[in-house]
């Protein structure tokens, strides 16, 4: 038969099933055939904590959406327009997110009385009407499959498992998906079991196949590739993208990166992949614990490397007075906190924003430290340069604050010119920077540079230079030990000073009219969503500015400036309004919050609802004639 | 080469006014150590010593090499990365009883473990000074101080005993009056390769005063105090009373006089493969009462050293793979292109 093709500007697709039912797997070789095919694309995973969480229950449910398209996109989307939902609980886990009129492709083998019973079911959806409104193609994913690979000598359970190939493959399809990479990666991924390998290229190939002549399935669609700026890219995770970064501040300041890190969630991948890549340079200590992480690392800094730890909120709670210790140190040391929900254990695979006042006031004492955050999953790169650059050239620890959603999604990053990165210049103290009063040369620690306010930093095994240093307070000048009220007092206003005037470039608005009232202010990964709203107010006719902050200590020095510059400041975080206390007792602003935590990122029509009402209040003002 | 060097025990002595209480076994520990430090023929901006909080801790201030005061407990986990960043360096880690054992018990088994390339001096003085006198976790139970008006409930750790449980590949114990005991312990931890750890008996003054009298007092300490010898039959006493470790029909150690005890006195072998006569002998002495002690080298075996591990695995990296180029790193291999 003939079939129909469509052509549409973008789409978003869910991929839901337990977490045994390799969704995240699916979804990963989606986006890898779509970046291949040149789209725009912006990923969500979201999936338990559990390992392997009770099957067909609706915490177990292990869900992947992608959205993407053929011009410059934002996020991974408000909601699906397709829903793959390979059982009953992953349909009622996210049939809610489904406007009325999208798709729905179920695994039919699967909603069996005792599966529907267990998610609550008591009559099955796919025949009592609830899913009139929607386009719904039933197909017993699970029995074509087995039926397909019959001929190979596998279990029934490794035939079961090829399901997730065989929707892959039909969902390739429907979307015009290039094919080889999967085929590839299947055959590497197997390379050990050919017989696997086969049967998943099979059933992937026979779930190809089933679209193109089944009846159900009438339409196919196409989405062009999104024009984008000239050059090579791949498509990148934020935790990858930040592991890059780190190894690139390696190469570009000559230091040896040393790695102390303790594994936990959503952080553990940036440990898996430097510890690849040894031949870097790059040596990786998984610690006992957390605080042993961050005091390797600032001992690797004391002999010259380019100390790094990484890991999550509760970790950040535990390293506290080892990140005082680098603070009165004034030794380099980049802090890596990929945040989760919290307090406590809190939600381990789901994003938040809330350790921004963990990172700003988290220890004991007066202990400023600097803090960048990236605001896409590529982005993390640029975001892990700029704080190894800030830690190196101002001999302090410096927060790196990533988040689940930026860790865990992915998206098109083009691959810089290695020749185009900065410069990060450690400048080892080699020999005496003091002349005594009886004219003999001396080496003080504490001597500072009076433009950046750094002190040297002497390595082990540079003779002359032999010096302690601790975290007692310390003279000024000399390092030695000082309880002197005055030095305290001085020596707590230098190292605020030095981080206060860490120079940072200024903050650009995305202001197109020039016209707005209404700034939105965001910091982080919220960038996303707050771009495609201001976007879609912008379509509507509304005026509206957005600025993002990548510097959060110290703050650009134009952000007063700007904030003032406007009627009404909104600030969406995904925490209780960290950034938002933070302005208005700075600057005296009377900011608005939107806040969630949902564990999720915001949504971009939610988001320009909220920046419509606000923008509503600025003209009712003038209308009064305020 | 020490000839080479010309060093002195005048060149790491610090202009820094030493501010431990007089009277403080620490004292006679720095110049034991100032005094050795020559003999071990490295520059001194090679040698690092890392301490965490407490009294002993101060010792980085008072030696002219390379030196960090740390946190409380974390010194032999800063001092790991340290060591395991740069294995050119002599780093040493200067901790006490509370600072090790207590706060820090976590980072100092997992170094034992590891076998990272550290000396690790660890003043006991079974209490807690720095904080003015609260019972420490080598304190013997029943100890009345500040804290523990009605007496300390909890056992003591035996230090000794933990190092070998954690896998330490050298572990000895000496005392802060004894120099040329001290010193010597010093040559083998240093000649070693690996974590070492060694207790050092040292007295508070303040808070617990004679606290080893028995094994310091030159009347009456042979009668308690083994002084291990690898190779040497394991004895002690005085004159006429002296003893012989022998090992019961139940495999544990018991102090007999040495007519009866005749031939069947052991033999100390510290480089044996597994530690069950070094940890026999530290079981020993009474908890309370310290008697009889064993002093020396407990154990000294040969295990790969973690750091030296850490760079086989970097230099063999880099044979297999060539030096890493981040041009190719960030390219990866599934790219496409635009223009």
């Amino acid at each position: 038969m003939t079939k129909q093709v469509e052509k549409v500007d973008r789409v978003i697709i869910r991929f839901a099933g337990d977490s045994g039912d390799g969704m995240q797997l699916t979804g990963d070789r989606f986006t890898s055939e779509t970046a291949a095919f040149g789209n725009d694309l912006s990923t969500l995973p979201d999936f338990p904590a559990e390992i392997r969480a009770p099957a067909g229950t609706l915490p177990g449910v292990s869900a992947f959406q992608l959205h993407f398209a053929d011009h410059d996109i934002l996020t991974p989307g408000d909601a699906p327009d397709v829903l793959v939902a390979m059982n009953p609980a992953a349909l009622k886990a996210n049939l809610k997110d489904v406007p009325r009129g999208g798709t729905i492709i179920v695994n039919t083998d699967e909603f069996t009385s005792r599966a529907l019973t267990k998610v609550g079911y008591t009559a099955s959806p796919l025949e009592d009407g609830s899913l009139d409104g929607y386009k719904v193609h039933k197909v017993a994913l699970t029995t074509q499959t087995v039926k397909v690979l019959e001929e190979f000598d596998i279990s029934r359970k490794d035939a079961e498992r090829a399901k997730n190939m065989y929707s892959l493959g039909l969902l390739s399809w429907l979307y015009h998906r290039p094919t080889d990479s999967t085929v590839a990666f299947l055959e590497k991924k197997f390379a050990k079991k050919p017989e696997i390998a086969a049967a998943n290229v099979a059933a992937f190939r026979a779930g190809w196949n089933y679209g193109e002549t089944t009846e159900d399935f009438v339409v196919s669609y196409e989405i062009a590739p999104a024009p984008m700026p000239k050059g090579t890219y791949r498509n990148i995770h934020g935790n990858l993208a930040l592991a890059y970064g780190l190894i690139a501040a390696s190469h570009a300041s000559g230091l040896p990166m040393f790695l102390g890190a303790y594994p936990i969630t959503p952080a553990s991948d940036i440990l898996h992949e430097l510890s690849k890549h040894k031949n870097h340079g790059v040596r990786t200590f998984q610690a006992e614990d957390e605080i042993a992480g961050i005091g390797a690392a600032l001992g690797a800094s004391f002999g010259g490397a380019l100390g790094v730890t990484t890991t999550s909120g509760p970790g950040i709670a535990l390293k506290g007075e080892t990140i005082g210790l680098a603070v009165s140190l004034e030794l380099p040391l980049v802090i890596c906190d990929i945040q989760r929900g919290g307090p406590s254990t809190g939600l381990p695979t789901k994003t938040e924003q809330s350790d921004l006042f963990l990172a700003m006031f988290g220890r004991n004492g007066e202990a400023p430290v600097p803090i960048v955050a990236p605001r896409s999953p590529a982005d993390c790169f640029d975001a892990a340069l700029e704080a190894a650059r800030i830690a190196v050239t101002y001999r302090t620890p410096v927060f790196l604050l990533s988040d689940g959603y930026l860790a865990n999604g992915s998206e098109p990053w083009r691959i810089p010119d290695v020749a185009d990165l900065p410069v990060i210049a450690p400048d080892f103290a080699t020999g005496p920077n003091k002349v005594l009063e009886d004219g003999s040369e001396a080496f003080w620690p504490f001597l500072r540079d009076p433009a950046t306010l750094a002190r040297p930093w002497a390595v082990p095994g540079t003779p002359g230079l032999e010096h302690r240093i601790g975290g007692i307070e310390k003279q000024d000048g000399t390092g030695n030990i000082s309880y002197d009220p005055a030095n305290h007092d001085l020596m707590v206003r230098t190292r605020a000073a030095k981080v206060a005037g860490i120079d940072v470039p200024d903050l650009e608005v995305d202001d197109p009219s020039g016209a707005a009232k209404v700034l939105v202010l965001g910091w982080g990964s919220t960038y996303g969503p707050i771009q495609a709203a201001c976007r879609r107010v912008r379509r509507e006719g509304n005026q509206v500015a957005h600025a993002h902050l990548r510097h959060l200590n110290p703050f650009p020095a134009n952000l007063g400036r700007i904030l003032k510059e406007y009627d009404r400041v909104l600030v969406p975080e995904m925490n209780l309004g960290q950034l938002s206390m933070l302005v208005r007792a700075r600057y005296l602003v009377d900011a608005v919050g939107y806040n969630q935590v949902r564990g999720l990122p915001f949504k971009a029509a939610e988001l320009a609802g909220v920046i419509t009402n606000l923008i509503g209040t600025t003209d009712a003002v003038e209308g009064v004639g305020v | 080469m020490p000839e080479l060097l010309k060093l002195t025990t005048k060149d790491f002595k610090t202009d820094q006014e030493v501010r431990w209480c007089p009277g403080c076994g620490d004292y006679a520990i720095l110049a034991a150590v100032q005094g050795f430090m020559p003999s071990l023929g490295i520059k001194r901006e090679d040698i690092v010593f890392v301490s965490g909080i407490g009294c002993s801790s101060r010792f980085p201030y008072y030696m002219n090499t390379y030196g960090m005061h740390s946190i409380h407990g974390r010194a032999p986990a800063i001092a790991t990365g340290l060591a395991a960043s740069r294995p050119d360096l002599s780093v040493w880690v200067v901790t006490g009883d509370g600072d090790a054992l207590s706060i820090g018990g976590n980072h100092l088994i997992h170094a034992l473990r590891r076998n990272v390339n550290l000396k690790i001096l660890l003043f006991n003085n079974r209490i807690y000074g720095l904080t003015k006198g609260q019972y420490s976790p080598t304190s013997e139970q029943g100890k009345i101080t500040k804290s523990t008006p009605y007496g300390s409930l909890d056992a003591p750790f035996n230090p000794v005993s933990l190092a070998l449980g954690a896998e330490a590949t050298f572990v000895a114990r000496t005392i802060d009056s004894d120099r040329k005991h001290l010193t010597s312990v010093l040559q083998a931890a240093a000649e070693h390769e690996g974590t070492a750890l060694i207790e050092i008996y040292q007295n508070c003054n303040i808070f617990n005063d004679g606290a080893f009298e028995k094994l310091k007092d030159s009347s009456v300490r042979d009668r308690h105090l083994i002084r291990l010898e690898h190779g040497q039959p394991i004895t002690f006493g005085a004159g006429e009373d002296r003893y012989g470790i022998v090992r019961m029909p139940d495999a544990t150690l018991k102090a007999m006089p040495l007519a009866e005890a005749g031939d069947s006195v052991l033999v100390h072998d510290a480089h044996a493969d597994e530690p069950d006569l070094a940890f026999a002998l530290s079981r020993l002495p009474d908890p309370a009462t310290l008697s009889p002690t064993p002093i020396g080298v407990f154990r000294s075996v040969r295990r790969p050293t973690y750091d030296t591990l850490m760079s086989d695995q970097l230099d063999d990296a880099a044979r297999r793979l060539g030096s890493g180029k981040l041009d190719e790193l960030l390219t990866g291999s599934d790219t496409w292109t635009i223009g």
